[in-house]
């Protein structure tokens, strides 16, 4: 049952858009030999072991074998981060590991690094359940994404909430409205034939609604990201998915 | 370089019927689409994907521009003898990138 206007969906009937796709798509993402993201997780894992940097050291360096240390790590994002004094998201955290301790740049959003490594990380907490920290810190981003969520945008005027807490389950042309629970990214669309962020399809959503984007990386999309994942919380993580 | 992935059954029994699948990276640009700016992107695909079986070739494909990025391929064979499956694709711009996986027949 859809929910109420307004109201969150009962932790009970929290689908994953895993449940929405068909059996083939389905099959796809149950197999690691199938599922194009494995793809992404090997280059990722190359990277972990690669030295980069002036201070030339590779993510193993410091962090070790990543099925140990990573563990987890992904269902905590985004997660309080003390240097910029606001939450992080996964992508956020790598690049700020980049900077200040491999004394590398910055990979660019949606490159095909980025996705690489973060697609290895969340590799590693398959299966776990999404457990993002809500505090006296957190909390206020986490509001500012709700917001985001609920507010009315765009030429369409339409918000997050109205499809997906309230008319889920239900078609938008042909396609079914999930619940937009971010618990497999990032993750390959078919319709991108690649592998992407959740803030690409955030972006795609909101283009979707004749809303004008907010940048990659921007505080906005963190909030957001907070949110949802919030909002998904308990839910076991499936990254890499895939999705039609 | 591009990753590629073969997967066979591990250990099979003389005469089984197995299932290959092959999966490799590639962005399969199909040569009709254009930039903002009207320039066309030129083809680059994968244009053939070649298996062997200890060195004896038991499937050719031939991949055409309508074919999807990253293309999984699956396809049978008999298993007749241990030994190496092996996977070729080749494709425009010099693509080439081989990939094998054991099989053990009991």
């Amino acid at each position: 049952m859809p929910a109420a206007p307004g109201a969150e969906i009962p932790a009970g009937e929290r689908r994953s858009g895993y449940e929405f796709m068909s059996r083939e798509t389905r099959a796809m993402q149950d197999d690691d030999i199938t599922n194009p993201g494995m793809l992404w997780v090997l280059d990722g894992e190359a990277l972990w072991n690669r030295k980069d940097g002036a201070a030339a050291r590779a993510c193993a360096d410091c962090h070790g074998d990543a099925r140990g240390s990573m563990k987890g790590v992904a269902s905590r994002h985004p997660a309080w981060d003390p240097a910029s004094g606001r939450p992080v998201n996964l992508e956020q955290r790598i690049n700020a590991c980049r900077i200040v301790r491999q004394q590398a740049a910055p990979l660019a959003y949606e490159s095909r690094d980025l996705l690489a490594l973060a697609a290895y990380v969340a590799l590693q907490s398959r299966g776990m359940p999404v457990a993002v920290t809500i505090d006296d810190r957190t909390r206020p981003y986490r509001d500012a994404g709700r917001d985001t969520f609920t507010r009315r945008q765009g030429q369409l005027n339409l918000a997050c909430t109205q499809c997906h807490d309230e008319r889920w389950g239900r078609k938008l042309a042909g396609s079914t409205i999930p619940q937009a629970h971010p618990t497999g990214y990032p993750l390959y669309r078919l319709e991108w034939q690649s592998l992407g962020s959740l803030q690409r399809r955030l972006r795609n959503c909101m283009i979707g609604m004749r809303a004008e984007p907010y940048a990659y990386g921007a505080p906005e999309f963190v909030d957001l990201e907070l949110y949802l994942m919030w909002r998904a919380r308990g839910m076991a993580l499936e990254a890499p998915a895939v999705r039609p | 370089m591009a990753r590629a992935v073969v997967n066979v059954p591990a250990t099979v029994r003389r005469g089984e019927i197995i299932e290959i699948k092959a999966l490799v990276q590639h962005a399969m640009e199909t040569g009709f689409r254009r930039t903002q700016l009207g320039e066309v992107i030129p083809r680059d695909i994968i244009r053939q994907l070649v298996c062997t079986y200890n060195g004896a070739e038991i499937f050719r494909a031939e991949l055409h521009p309508a074919i999807s990025a990253n293309p999984l391929l699956a396809f049978s064979t008999i298993a007749t003898e241990s030994g190496t499956i092996e996977v070729t694709w080749t494709g425009d711009k010099g693509f080439s990138v081989t990939q094998s996986a054991t099989i053990t027949v009991v």
